[in-house]
């Protein structure tokens, strides 16, 4: 490996690499074998954080940047004038090896521009990943993007070796994607993905008969939405999330707020701020949908179609339906108190262990990491004072935007100030 | 009543030899202390516990079947923290233990039960950031050697992950606070203590201690992680709730070379 030439490829790549916000490496229960390199049996570690905070634990890059594609939003696209630089498969996996052995990463997430083919491309993600598993013994976590339009053989084999398999769809509407990347169809993302499905409950059936069928692409699939690119409303972009959730069983959607890179004029011209707001929004809303037992239509539908910047979605949700409330910690069960504002499944869980010993009071409900300021005017609990005033939504709101000390204020009075 | 003082000599076994001692003895009105921890001997009787395994297994068997093992493990976490006075809360959290026929550990209404919920989880936190910042170097003798000095004594904590991880390569982690480490041989991992050079410096890669190579790795990490930001995303505050700066000194790709 010519250390210069290595340094070269990687800055150019990993920063091509970066907007793709996915990081996530656990879920996949990849065991060290015959003391080879490597487990990804427990949660993913996050082995440092970039200055914007976001989890570093994979070696995030591409392939290589020369792209014959032209997409918008990407800035690896072919009409864009940057340099381009291309890995070779041996590259790779020393790096990947040598960054795994120092405890720098959980393992790798290799992306690529599309150059010559689809095929051609992942062909070559194909055997980074193969080369790794069979030649090196290294039993990290390996995330592969599947290429759009890739062949299902390949595919097949790539989830052999790979414990997260991911196609982004970008684009939440097939609108939006015909304006902003007409190359691309919205089957070739879909095909790969159905491949992944069908291979994964293939694999999970067969393992039942054979206990040693190999893994199929154990941590499943994921996808990425850019977020604020192409005029979507939340109501929409929460709407496909749900769908590709349910149609193919994925394990993650990922919300990437638009991160303007072209003076192209179909998009948010470059200096317009990255809308995280909104993006936190989107997530908390995802999380909603999948842990606190929310239909998404509750959250966002017909008459709400984007979500409120100053409160979460939760919160939302409650002032829209105070006929729920007022709880009663004591005697609630787990699905109400789940959607209690100011509690989240931690709170719920202690909650419900809690009050097999004594009924509780505010001070217990305190001391457990209730946020109060949001849950007060929700819950009743083992004392005689609560909110007894008859309140209306408005209010409630006002009092808990008075008293919060959200992290987000800034961010959102920046925010609205420019929509002002 | 006079308060006794208990001092043991800082182990797990020999605290649960003093807590044996107290159920003994029946003493109501007592301070457990480390032998290394600085003591106020002149105002209660002092005692020194011998530490005593079978006694020690005992207590922990006992407790075992009081407490989930959630419960128990909290417990030994918290034990780690080495925090002031940490045993008089778990003695209390002892006998509120045994005091009852439910287990306990889930009761974060009574204060002591919460107490060491709260310290083990601060514990937890501290073994998964040292999991996740150790970075090994790689020595000129081949051994991926890692220093830490973390705010507890989470070396007995992170020994399984390191060892399943790492099964095909040599490596160390020292604890330069409680001067001791783990050292894998590829076979098993043992406790060891170490003299360094005195001139030695943890927070430099020294070309006369260190592989050539790690030099190029350290740098092209270094780039990644410089390359991997997104500039208009920027959001200090958040990137040191996430990585406190006093974990900076150790992490390669916070070193500018
Ligand atoms: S195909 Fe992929 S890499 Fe190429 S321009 Fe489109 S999004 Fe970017």
């Amino acid at each position: 490996m010519s250390f210069q030439r290595t340094q070269e490829k990687l800055k150019i790549l990993a920063d091509a690499a970066k907007y793709d916000v996915s990081c996530s490496s656990s879920g996949s229960q990849r065991a060290n074998k015959n003391k080879g390199l490597g487990d990804s049996t427990g949660m993913g570690i996050c082995h440092s954080y970039t200055e914007d905070g976001r989890c570093v634990s994979l070696l995030k890059i591409l392939l290589t940047n020369f792209c014959i594609f032209d997409c918008a939003y990407c800035v690896t696209r072919k009409s864009n004038d940057i340099k381009r630089a291309a890995f070779k498969v041996q590259e790779v996996v020393d790096l990947t090896i040598n960054f795994y052995r120092r405890n720098y990463i959980e393992g790798l997430f290799l992306s690529s521009g599309i150059f010559k083919s689809a095929d051609y491309t992942m062909e070559r993600l194909v055997a980074v990943a193969k080369k790794l598993r069979l030649e090196e013994n290294f039993n990290g976590y390996i995330h592969l993007k599947s290429i759009p339009g890739a062949s299902d053989e390949l595919m097949r084999e790539a989830g052999l070796y790979a414990d997260r398999l991911s196609v982004n769809i970008e684009i939440p509407t097939e609108a939006g994607l015909k304006k902003l990347a007409p190359d691309k169809k919205r089957e070739d993302f879909i095909k790969p993905m159905v491949k992944v499905k069908n291979e994964i409950i293939q694999y999970k059936a067969e393992k039942k008969i054979i206990k040693s069928t190999p893994k199929y692409a154990p941590a499943g699939q994921s996808t990425q939405m850019i977020i604020g690119a192409s005029g979507e409303n939340d109501f929409q972009i929460m709407q496909t999330s749900n769908f590709f959730y349910n149609s193919y069983n994925l394990k993650r959607v990922y919300y990437s707020g638009y991160v303007p890179i072209s003076y192209d004029e179909r998009l948010p011209q470059i200096g317009t701020a990255v809308p995280m707001l909104r993006e936190n929004r989107l997530y908390q809303t995802d999380w909603l949908m999948r842990f606190y037992g929310f239909d998404v239509s509750e959250i966002l539908n017909e008459q709400h179609q984007n979500l409120e910047l100053d409160i979460d979605p939760k919160l939302s949700w409650a002032l829209r339906n105070l006929h729920e409330f007022p709880v009663d910690i004591n005697t609630a069960d787990k699905r109400m108190l789940a959607r209690i504002p100011g509690l989240g499944m931690k709170s719920v869980h202690k909650i419900l262990n809690a009050r097999r010993f004594r009924n509780l009071n505010w001070d217990h409900l305190k001391k457990i990491g209730v946020a109060l300021n949001r849950a007060q005017y929700f819950i009743v609990c083992e004392s005689n004072q609560f909110e007894r005033r008859d309140l209306t939504s408005d209010k409630i709101k006002g009092f808990i935007l008075q008293n919060s000390t959200s992290k987000y204020r800034k961010t959102l009075s920046n925010q609205l100030s420019l929509f002002g | 009543m006079q308060e006794k003082c208990l001092i043991y000599d800082g182990t797990f076994d020999g605290f649960l030899s003093a807590v044996f001692y107290t159920f003994e003895h029946k003493l109501e009105l007592v301070n457990i202390q480390n032998e290394f921890a600085p003591q106020n001997e002149l105002f209660s009787e002092n005692e020194h516990i011998l530490t005593e395994e079978d006694k020690a297994n005992r207590v922990w068997s006992g407790l075992k079947t009081k407490l989930t093992s959630q419960g128990s493990y909290q417990m030994y976490y918290a034990f780690l923290s080495e925090k002031d006075g940490v045993e008089n809360v778990l003695l209390d959290y002892v006998r509120y233990a045994f005091s009852k026929n439910t287990k306990v550990d889930k009761d974060y209404s009574h204060p002591s039960v919460l107490k060491i919920a709260q310290i083990a989880k601060m514990v937890g936190r501290e073994k998964h950031r040292m999991e996740a910042f150790v970075r090994f170097r790689l020595t000129k003798d081949h051994i991926y050697f890692a220093n830490i000095e973390p705010d507890f004594n989470v070396l007995p904590l992170i020994q399984k992950h390191f060892k399943r991880r790492y099964a095909d390569q040599k490596w160390m982690i020292y604890d330069i606070r409680r001067r001791y480490g783990l050292f894998y041989d590829l076979d098993k991992v043992d406790i060891i203590n170490m003299d360094f050079p005195k001139q030695f410096d943890f927070t430099k890669t020294n070309s006369d201690y260190f592989a050539e190579q790690e030099f190029d790795f350290q740098k092209l990490w270094q780039d990644y992680f410089k390359a991997t930001n997104i500039k208009s995303r920027k959001n200090m505050k958040l990137h040191v709730r996430h990585v406190p700066k006093r974990y900076w000194k150790y992490l390669s790709e916070k070193q500018s070379t």
